[in-house]
């Protein structure tokens, strides 16, 4: 058992206006570890990886993501060891060209130009970009700026990745390709989606959550070929496990 | 193409001309440069037509030089125009004194003053379009931080620049949305502009919360990190200087009128 990435222990969170979304979470991810994190709309996947990142604060519980306690004071370290990879990538890619938004995160880090072109260069390899690297983000096609957005992250060496529905409006082949990209990077991963399939060829472990607990902790596969349980909490068997 | 779609399109290619040449010229040096031009032409009496049609120059050799498009720059200009000549149309009413004559025709004093308001206004907005095309707004706010302008303002400059490009292409996919919905309809019908406004605004801030979110989680604190690019120190003195002197002479000696007089 590898050092934990992330630990969670009782936590809940509701929203000011009193809806209640997590209640007593506890789960922890150890180093280079990948872990599913499914569930129906609502359940509070998206809540949850926005706590890990401290962009929603008021939960009660524990949450230490490498090490740190998520509070004001650790944010910076926090968000240094753990990329966010949002759902839109129209959110994630604000400047004008892959390699001025690649290079946002070193340089706010204080790397050198030298550094930054450097960690830019080994990002942009890792998702396959290397070329598009002067491309203008406006001119990119959804799933190179997927990719691209994940670059904004790797460039950063994170120690922990979180993506929010990394697969969401890719074609099947941009989706292959961030499926080998994903496996291809040896950091520990949580991933939130609803697509099932990519779940299956990129994590071992999987968390279930429903109204905002815990249902099931466990291997993937066990989880996923539970066709009670996916029914039972709003999914259903991944495509690629129906035809088996 | 949409009058929204072709805004955007403004913006990308602003976006684009500033990595079109890699300038050796530091932006601060294009950002003073700019300021002096227009606080030079801003200073010319209004019957000065002369002096102030010289000052051309400086634009016509900065759009030939950085390979600006004439159409986008009439396409910024028009508003101006527009705008410049409804201040000005009083003039040549209010102030009918003859300034020059020849048979019938006649030019008043007033006239004149127009033309002088008309040229200020279409030179200061050109020398501005040329900055913005050729530096780009990171590139001014980077000058600006340079000259010590508190992180602060540089950062509200900044993020307005980004707010405006997420509001348009929110006004973009609400405007499409509506018009799949509303076939033969031109505009938005005054009973929904109150909804149309508010969700705007709510959609538009909520993306732009998004983004900022993003730009926090990847070490932002407020400071400006643009590329150190290696700037030539002479070169950026160089235009300067340059510029300076060429503009202090077209202010002081009517070069048009003297080239004329040659002839």
């Amino acid at each position: 058992m590898g050092l934990n990435k992330i630990e969670v222990e009782n936590l809940s969170f509701s929203y000011p206006n009193g809806n209640r979304v997590l209640t007593d979470v506890s789960f922890s991810v150890t180093e280079g570890e990948s872990v599913g994190l499914i569930g129906a709309n609502g359940v509070g996947k998206s809540t949850l990886l926005k706590l890990f990142v401290g962009l929603i604060d008021g939960y009660q519980g524990k949450i230490r993501v490498d090490g740190f306690a998520v509070e004001k004071k650790n944010l910076a370290s926090v968000r240094k060891s753990a990329g966010y990879v949002f759902q839109d990538s129209d959110s994630q890619l604000f400047l004008a060209t892959v390699y001025e938004d690649v290079a946002f995160g070193p340089r706010n880090y204080g790397y050198s130009e030298e550094e930054v072109e450097r960690q830019v260069t080994e990002a942009l390899r890792k998702v396959h970009l290397e070329e598009l690297k002067d491309r203008q983000i406006y001119r990119m096609s959804g799933g190179q700026k997927k990719l691209a957005s994940l670059a904004t992250i790797l460039s950063m060496e994170p120690q922990i990745m979180l993506l929010d529905e990394p697969s969401i409006a890719l074609d099947p082949g941009n989706r292959r390709n961030l499926i080998h990209i994903l496996n291809d990077i040896r950091v520990a991963k949580v991933i939130a989606s609803h697509d099932l399939d990519m779940i299956l060829d990129t994590c071992k472990r999987t968390v279930l959550l429903f109204n905002g607990k815990i249902v099931r902790d466990g291997r993937t596969e066990d989880i996923l070929r539970d066709k009670q349980l996916l029914e039972e909490n709003g999914l259903e068997l991944p495509l690629g496990l129906q035809r088996r | 193409m949409s009058k929204i779609r072709g805004a955007i399109h403004g913006i990308h290619r602003a976006d684009d001309g500033k990595n079109r040449k890699e300038s050796l010229v530091h932006p601060l040096s294009r950002v003073l440069v700019t300021f002096f031009y227009v606080l030079t032409v801003v200073s010319f009496e209004k019957y000065d037509l002369y002096r102030l049609a010289g000052m051309a120059l400086y634009l016509l050799v900065l759009g030939l030089w950085d390979e600006i498009s004439v159409r986008d720059m009439f396409g910024r200009i028009f508003p101006v125009l527009l705008l410049t000549g409804m201040v000005g149309i009083a003039n040549p009413f209010l102030d009918r004194e003859v300034y020059w004559q020849t048979g019938r025709f006649i030019i008043t004093r007033g006239m004149v003053s127009m033309v002088t308001l008309l040229l200020k206004g279409v030179f200061c907005v050109t020398a501005s379009y040329f900055l913005m095309m050729e530096t780009g707004m990171e590139g001014i706010c980077y000058s600006l931080r340079c000259l010590h302008v508190p992180k602060e303002f540089v950062t509200v400059v900044l993020l307005i620049y980004r707010y405006l490009m997420v509001l348009l292409k929110e006004v973009e996919r609400m405007m499409q949305a509506y018009k799949l919905r509303a076939p033969g309809q031109r505009g938005v019908h005054v009973k929904a502009w109150g909804a149309f406004v508010g969700q705007l605004l709510l959609r538009s801030i909520d993306r732009a919360e998004t983004v900022y979110e993003s730009m926090l989680l990847r070490g932002y604190r407020g400071e400006f990190t643009g590329k150190n690019r290696a700037w030539n120190k002479y070169a950026s003195l160089c235009y300067v200087f340059i510029w300076t002197a060429v503009l202090i002479c077209l202010r002081t000696f009517p070069v048009f009128q003297a080239v004329g007089n040659l002839f």
